[in-house]
């Protein structure tokens, strides 16, 4: 915390000496202090980054939610049909291997450069990581719980309802921490290039060269990351994790 | 009336990527009859284990069939219930969850949660009913188990060295556990153990098991009264008796792994019959 303040009053500093001497241009050179202004601003008087954050989160969330769904369920079946993981398997890794901002010219094409085009672009961002570790946790299910299991009466559908998911839910855990993580940075990606959200207002400050915005926004995004990955997600590993004996 | 019957049985595992197979055991023959409490005995890796998963159902042996309660076993089934030899308790249940979790299936949530707590209570886990299991200690755990197989109600129950991981009070109370409640049901009772006193202590009949190839060596009548005494002379000499023949198993398994230069008289000196063998090997 003293550190992040240090190089905060350093900054600012830097600033302020700037202002006088013009080592660069003063446009260019955004200050702390200004910059939590324009969050103040932003937030409670001209509501332009509450708009872009309600956005940017309808898209993430509504994303996200497709990127578990699909992915869980994809992932499922991989795991559960030799058939499908030879072949889905195969395209799934070759998928997986594409950043998801690359198919954003696709998507600009067929939806132009609003929700729709994001929303799948998140999707996909975290899709796939989500479909690998659905699979990987289903296959390594211990095969004891499996053995004890069948030997109370399940089969089935039912043990894959009531032993396999259950079993694999620290690897569905991991699985949308990564599909959050993949989904938000791709979210950013595209909104710099498509339209709306906080992506979108982000290059707006720069077309204005408003620097103080721009870097009230990067604090808005790191913020976020911040908390999502580090303080929910972390939270709810550790609890899971301890209480399937992994931790 | 037998109950179990194993008629020639075979399992061979094979490995398909390298093309090799590997025969546990052959030509296993044995009678079980129904309400008989018989004890499976033998050095590690004789296939003991194997054996009871093909008795439950849980793998099919290669050659030969088994017969449970007059028909051929194919599959799982609610006549066998086993306690198995590791843990095999569901993590993200509770304690009475895991009890309840093969009850649920056939009866309403109340009378499984009535029938879970008596079993709980019966292995002294009344106080941890909500814990989860990764909080309980091994022994603790395979009380859970246990508790979990006989709520089940299996006509037969295939125990898996179930008592290995447990100190000796607990183990102690959980053979009388045990003793007052096979002889209250008349369940038929297959006990895989490693431990002679123990098998000498609990069954009708210990069928001793030798490796190399897998096989049955000899059986055993336990012809003492119940409850028995370690101390009685009877029991000692049984002991004795089959303490000599599984001596020579497990030297064959040491001379194999050791080599040819392994002085047979170590394994006199290192082997106790109150200790786990397996674990010397
Ligand atoms: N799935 C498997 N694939 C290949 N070999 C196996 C498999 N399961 C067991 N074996 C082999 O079969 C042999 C018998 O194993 P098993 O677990 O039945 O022994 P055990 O008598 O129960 O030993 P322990 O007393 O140590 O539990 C071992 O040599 C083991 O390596
Ligand atoms: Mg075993």
């Amino acid at each position: 915390m003293l550190f992040f303040i240090t190089l905060i009053v350093i900054w600012e500093i830097i600033y302020r000496l700037n202002l006088s001497f013009e080592f660069f241009s003063v446009t260019a050179f955004p200050s702390p202090l200004q910059s939590v202004r324009e969050l103040y601003l932003g937030f409670f008087e001209t509501g332009i980054l509450t708009e872009a954050l309600v956005t940017s989160f309808q898209r993430l969330i509504v994303g996200f939610v497709i990127a578990i769904i699909v992915g869980s369920l994809l992932g499922l079946v991989l795991a559960r049909s030799k058939f499908a993981d030879e072949t889905l398997g195969s395209l799934v890794i070759a998928l997986q291997s594409i950043p998801s901002i690359v198919w954003l010219p696709i998507m600009l094409m067929l939806f132009g450069g609003g929700n729709s085009s994001i929303i799948i672009i998140v999707a996909l961002g975290g899709t796939w990581v989500m479909t690998s570790n659905m699979r990987l946790g289903i296959k390594s299910v211990q095969p004891i719980l499996i053995r004890a299991a069948r030997t109370m009466g399940y089969k089935g559908a039912e043990l894959v309802w009531r032993v396999m998911i259950p079993a694999s839910v620290p690897s569905f855990l991991s699985g949308t921490r990564l599909a959050w993580a993949f989904g938000w940075r791709a979210l950013m990606a595209a909104e710099l290039i498509g339209s709306g959200g906080l992506g979108r207002t982000l290059m707006d400050a720069r077309d204005f060269y408003n620097m103080n915005l721009v870097i009230a926004i990067m604090i808005i995004i790191a913020v976020i990351g911040i908390i999502m990955e580090y303080v929910i997600f972390d939270r709810i590993e550790k609890k899971v994790f301890a209480r399937w004996g992994l931790a | 009336m037998t109950d179990v019957v194993i008629e020639q049985v075979e399992k061979t595992f094979f490995d398909k990527t390298k093309d090799t197979s590997f025969t546990v055991f052959q030509h296993i023959d044995a009678e079980i009859k129904s309400g008989e409490f018989v004890s499976l005995l033998g050095p590690s890796g004789c296939g003991k284990s194997t054996l009871l998963n093909i008795i439950a159902g849980l793998e099919s042996p290669t050659k030969g069939k088994i017969t449970a309660g007059g028909a051929e076993v194919t599959g799982p089934g609610p006549d066998r219930g086993v306690v198995f030899q590791e843990s095999a308790l569901m993590p993200w249940l509770s304690v009475l969850d895991n009890v309840m979790f093969g009850l649920r299936k056939r009866m309403k949530k109340e009378e499984a949660k009535e029938r879970a707590e008596y079993f709980l209570k019966l292995v002294h886990l009344s106080k941890f009913i909500h814990a989860y299991p990764h909080e309980l200690s091994g022994g603790m755990k395979q009380r859970v188990s246990i508790a979990r197989t006989l709520a089940f109600d299996p006509d037969i129950l295939l125990m898996d060295e179930p008592f290995g991981a447990l100190d000796e009070q607990t183990r102690s109370m959980l053979h009388k556990e045990v003793m007052y409640i096979w002889e209250k049901t008349k369940k038929t009772v297959i006990f895989v153990t490693h431990n002679i006193r123990e098998s000498i202590l609990l069954s009708d009949r210990i069928v001793l098991m030798g490796t190399r190839p897998g096989r049955i060596v000899e059986t055993f009548d336990v012809p003492l009264e119940r409850p028995r005494k370690t101390s009685s002379a009877a029991f000692g000499k049984l002991e004795e008796q089959i303490q000599q023949k599984l001596a020579v198993e497990i030297e064959k398994v040491m001379k194999e792994e050791l080599g040819d230069d392994y002085n047979s008289k170590k394994s006199a000196l290192l082997y106790h019959t109150d200790r786990d063998m397996g674990n010397h090997i």
